[in-house]
């Protein structure tokens, strides 16, 4: 072999010490993301990584001499293969297996034992060309500065300008070009039989990962979990919403699209403030209708409540009113409050239902998202309200989660314009949620809502937020929520979704 | 000659349409049919097909209303509130509606044509009017304008284009525009503010609708000879992106390019839509199945006087005025039953483009000529999804252009029924806007259902890769001859001044006779006719 092959060669343990350490970063980048506890997880991974290599070299001597060249081009092809689609796919599986800590470590043991493969492979072909000293300080050298490159580039470029998905795919696509380029380099020592499949399969393994690299906009989707910054406990995708439950070290939470719903550490707050106040009016609440709360924690509260024999909620999305059945912990914190004789699911977009239906109501309990869509939006607008009357009995009070009006003060009060446009009385009140921060409600009526709330005695000493004393002092607001103007939102205008879209987007 | 799938795509939606990549086998829904006017009974009486009834088949009636669209249905309205109960409206469709009808599938109502009207200004009395009695008018305010129900004005988020690989909001594609494409739409808006603003000496708005109510002052009937796009060249405005906004909407509204619209038109599409400058837009008015929602209530008022599946085959009138009634011959279309009334007056509601084959004598006794009157023909899809395509950028709006089509895109018919997930249905249209009227337009006429649902479906892909495999049925609807086309110089046209007059006992009431082509349009012209008809039928 004359010098410029050996360059060249050379080079090749450049790319294949790059991607090899790459490919460890990856995992354990991917594994402190998606299970948390980054120190645990890059200390296995790392550990993990190195004995597979110590593995790989060690199995290295079971190929005999002949076969050199051409297992070496093979170990690249699978390294190529598997760690060019680590990333995506363990992505891809994380909200989907249950084993997932077995695919991930399996995973990382494999290429692991590969990458090991490579270098004592390389090292048995170039013997022939070097002296023994030579040959080890010169592969060494560049092994370790493929090391170090690897270590700058990963933090530095690859992640924040690809993600790991797409640099994962392009080492991929390196080591499958290392294996194609040796089907030319190392010609000498590969027989003529077979060659040409060999680089037909060098070329179809390019060709998926490049597929792949450019598809990898869908695939980076499902990775913005990473945003969300806890460790991920469940996730799943419904034809309406992206479903993610995370976990930290006091609590739970549930957040939809990327929004926070709630954090069972203080989730109680939030939802004893949604409910208790509409039903420590109507005396004795009989019918309850909820809209949204789908995850059965509006309706846990409700059931407190002696008087109620009948609960229905309806809530857009099968997969959130399900959701305990598949997260155990949900199921606990709700009490199994769906599953309760008295409540009936119902699964519809609540402005269809609502039109479609002429039941009336003791009570009303409106717990939707936040009106960031126009598809929300249209459920806080004065056509809604309006239908919304035709469901109330006289009595009836109506209780709705409104945003903060600390954050959006032109949200809330549109809220509450739009409620009095189209004739409601209207009591704006508020809780102190830590989760959220400062959040705002509204009690509104068809008759003037009472002035002094009490909460009836089943409730004494149940509730850990809520006394007659805290209850009414939620109506006090402070200065700094007072009212400012705003207009009606119309599904003809959807003044709110605009205001939320600027006081919102200004917080952040 | 028929062509082949390349050439049809080519020809319908130029041949960029197969560089953004026109599958090998392209994949066509389940399910759907081609719809269409009846064309057979149109090339039997061009044939001179004259079926005489028998003497049996005659019946006797004060007043014939031929044709059931909106303007045939005005008509029968305005003289049934006025106690004239003796007439009968002839259609000639199984369906009443013409260019207003709609349809229905199991998801959803849709329409065919027309979809919406823009909230009338004040002035346009009768037309408020026929609103409250559909219960959309919530109140009137005090300068009279109406103030309509939240659930029938087009529910936000209203518009969207989807321009350089993503959807923004509204039709103007801002993304990119520069400091000076901005500041000609400004100065765009400054000028369509002038001329909502502008009044001749005797009051008159410069552009209202119903045109009727435009002012004749030369400095706007000068417009006329004019098209849009050489207006906005007079300006001095050469932005590209204004161009094509100007130019969608022209196409929208009158299926033309603006390089054949009359500015007067043009300028009407956008002026006499603007309560005072400086406003928005009057907002739009819309029913899942569009303004076929209209076509039902004026259908029901009707009732058994409506006669659908009546082609009206010849109108005779004695020559000497006042001689005997007008007799109105037709037969069923299908079993070709040929019957007749004796009417003491006819209204004319079927396009002037018929009247020279129908009314006997027409062009020669009264000289008139109808070779101004020119109509544009048109395609509707609707496409019935099994969910809503994938996408990213603004969500899913009423209505839906894609920007650099020749299509308009589509509106969204579950839209207004507030349900934002899953099935739905699409209303797409396409405006045939070659100059070439009887080259190219006649092998697209003789177009299978397979073609044109591929163009439909390849025109969707651009911006919705996953259209094909989501679609369950397409319909189409092939509109030979859809609508009037301003046209410079059709609106001062002495032909187009002449036949709104009554030949005879023959009156006519068709949108055709304003050269554009609008609900109120159709509606004034019916109301018109019908009082013509009133008022002499009491001085006799
Ligand atoms: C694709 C499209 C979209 C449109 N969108 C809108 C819109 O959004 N808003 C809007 O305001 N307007 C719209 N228009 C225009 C609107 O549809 C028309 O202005 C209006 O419906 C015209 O009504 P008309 O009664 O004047 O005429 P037509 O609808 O043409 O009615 C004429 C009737 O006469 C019947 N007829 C013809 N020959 C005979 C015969 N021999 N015997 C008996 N009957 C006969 C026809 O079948 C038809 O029903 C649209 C038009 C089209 C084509």
């Amino acid at each position: 072999m004359n010098r410029a092959p050996l360059l060249l060669l050379y080079l090749n343990v450049l790319v294949i010490a790059t991607c090899g350490l790459v490919y460890e970063l990856l995992a354990g980048t991917l594994a402190s993301y998606l299970l948390g506890d980054s120190v645990t997880q890059f200390s296995l991974i790392i550990g993990l990584y190195l004995s597979a290599m110590g593995a790989g070299a060690w199995l290295s001597r079971l190929v005999p001499d002949p076969r050199l060249g051409r297992c070496f081009i093979e170990v690249e092809l699978a390294v190529a293969l598997l760690g060019g689609f680590s990333a995506p796919l363990l992505f891809l599986a994380f909200s989907r297996l249950e084993v997932f800590g077995v695919l991930l470590y399996g995973m990382v043991f494999a290429i692991g034992l590969l990458v090991g493969l490579e270098l004592p492979l390389l090292m048995r072909i170039l013997k022939g060309h070097l002296d023994f000293e030579d040959l080890v300080s010169r592969v060494l050298t560049f092994d370790y500065a493929g090391a170090l490159f690897a270590s700058l580039l990963f933090p530095l470029l690859l992640v924040p300008r690809l993600g790991l998905v797409r640099t994962s795919l392009l080492c991929g696509i390196l080591n499958a070009g290392v294996g194609l380029w040796g089907t030319t380099l190392l010609r000498p020592l590969l027989t003529t039989r077979g060659l040409g499949g060999l680089r037909g399969r060098a070329c179809l393994v390019i060709g998926l990962l490049a597929a792949a690299l450019i598809k990898a906009d869908s695939l980076t989707s499902l990775a913005e979990e990473g945003a969300i910054g806890h460790p991920i406990l469940h996730a799943e995708s419904t034809p309406y919403q992206r479903i993610v439950l995370t976990k930290n070290e006091r609590g739970f939470q549930l957040h939809l699209n990327g929004h926070l719903q709630f954090n069972s550490v203080d989730e109680h707050r939030y939802h004893e403030a949604l409910v208790h106040p509409a039903l420590s009016t109507v005396r004795p609440p009989q019918s309850v209708l909820v809209l949204g709360g789908g995850d059965g924690l509006a309706v846990r509260e409700i059931l407190r409540h002696r008087s109620v024999k009948k609960v229905t909620l309806v809530d857009l999305d099968p997969g959130m009113t399900t959701l305990a059945d598949r997260f155990p912990p949900l199921e606990q914190l709700s009490r199994s409050a769906l599953k309760d004789p008295r409540v009936t699911v119902i699964n519809d977009d609540a402005f269809v239902w609502i039109s479609g239906d002429d039941t009336r109501f003791d009570a009303v309990i409106i717990d939707f998202p936040d009106p960031g869509t126009f598809a929300i939006g249209k459920l806080y607008s004065t056509r809604f309200y309006r239908l919304l009357q035709q469901r109330l009995r006289p009595d009836a009070l109506v209780s709705i989660q409104c945003t903060s009006p600390l954050v959006a003060p032109r949200s809330y009060w549109c809220i509450v314009k739009t409620l009095e446009a189209v004739g409601f009385h209207v009591r704006p009140y508020h809780a102190a949620v830590p989760s959220f921060g400062e959040w705002g409600y509204v009690l509104a009526a068809m008759k003037p809502v009472p002035q002094r709330l009490t909460l009836p005695p089943e409730l004494a000493g149940e509730l850990r937020f809520l006394t007659d004393g805290i209850l009414n002092s939620l109506f006090e607001l402070p200065p700094d929520l007072k009212r400012v103007d705003a207009d009606i939102n119309q599904l003809n205008s959807q003044a709110l979704v605009r205001y939320y879209d600027q006081e919102w987007g200004a917080w952040k | 000659m028929r062509l082949n799938r390349r050439e049809m795509i080519v020809a319908m939606l130029g041949a960029q349409a197969l560089l953004a990549g026109c599958s090998a086998s392209p994949q066509l829904p389940p399910a759907g049919e081609l719809f269409g006017q009846s064309f057979e009974i149109g090339h039997r009486l061009r044939d001179g097909f004259r079926p005489q009834p028998d003497q049996s088949a005659w019946r006797e009636v004060q007043v014939v209303i031929v044709g059931g669209g909106a303007a045939g249905l005005a008509a029968a309205r305005q003289l049934h509130q006025a106690g004239c109960a003796d007439f009968v409206v002839l259609e000639l469709e199984p369906v009443a509606g013409g260019t207003s009808r709609s349809g229905q599938c199991d998801l959803s109502a849709y329409p065919w044509a027309a979809h919406y009207v823009p909230v009338p200004l004040p002035h346009n009395q009768p037309l408020i009017a026929l609103l409250q009695e559909l219960g959309v008018v919530e109140s009137l305010a005090d300068d009279g304008s109406p103030v309509i129900r939240e659930e029938f004005l087009c529910r936000e988020p209203e518009e969207r284009v989807f321009f350089q690989k993503e959807w923004i909001e509204g039709l103007y594609p801002v993304t990119g525009a520069s400091p000076e494409d901005l500041a000609e739409l400004a100065a765009f808006r400054r000028e369509i503010d002038r001329w909502a603003a502008w009044r001749d000496a005797a009051g008159h708005r410069a552009f209202a609708i119903p045109t009727r109510l435009c002012s004749d002052d030369p400095e706007v009937t000068r417009l006329d000879q004019l098209s849009m796009a050489e207006w906005l060249r007079q300006q001095g405005w050469t932005s590209a992106r204004l161009h094509w906004v100007v130019d969608y909407s022209c196409r929208d509204d009158y299926g033309l390019p603006a390089e054949r619209t009359s500015a007067w038109a043009g300028l009407l599409y956008f002026a006499a839509r603007l309560k005072m400058p400086g406003d928005e837009h009057q907002p739009f008015i819309t029913w899942p199945e569009g303004n076929g929602h209209l076509i039902a209530h004026l259908a029901a008022l009707a009732g058994p006087r409506l006669q659908t599946g009546f082609a009206v085959t010849q109108i005779r009138q004695a020559a000497k005025p006042g001689g005997g009634p007008v007799e109105v011959l037709g037969v069923n279309p299908v079993s070709l039953a040929a019957s007749g009334f004796k009417a003491r007056h006819v209204i004319f509601a079927a396009p002037q483009f018929l009247a020279t084959r129908l009314v006997e004598g027409f062009s020669n006794r009264t000289a008139r000529k109808v070779d101004d009157f020119q109509y544009g023909s048109w395609f509707v899809a609707n496409l019935q999804l099994r969910d809503r395509p994938r996408e990213s950028g603004f969500p899913l709006c009423w209505d839906n252009v894609i920007h650099g089509s020749r299509s308009l895109g589509y509106v969204v018919a579950t839209h207004q029924s507030g349900r934002d997930h899953g099935p739905t249905v699409l209303t797409w249209y396409y405006p045939f806007c070659e100059a070439d009227i009887h080259g190219i337009r006649e092998q697209l006429l003789q177009a299978t259902w397979a073609d044109l649902a591929d163009v439909v479906l390849t025109d969707l892909e651009a911006a919705h890769p996953d259209i094909r495999s989501l679609t369950t049925r397409l319909d189409i609807f092939r509109w030979g001859h859809a609508m009037i086309q301003p046209r410079q110089g059709f609106h001062t046209s002495s032909q187009r001044l002449a036949a709104s007059l009554p030949d005879g006992r023959i009156h006519f009431a068709n949108t055709d006779l304003s050269g554009i082509a609008l609900f109120e349009e159709a509606f004034d012209h019916g109301c018109r006719a019908a009082d013509e008809v009133l008022a002499q039928l009491s001085n006799s």
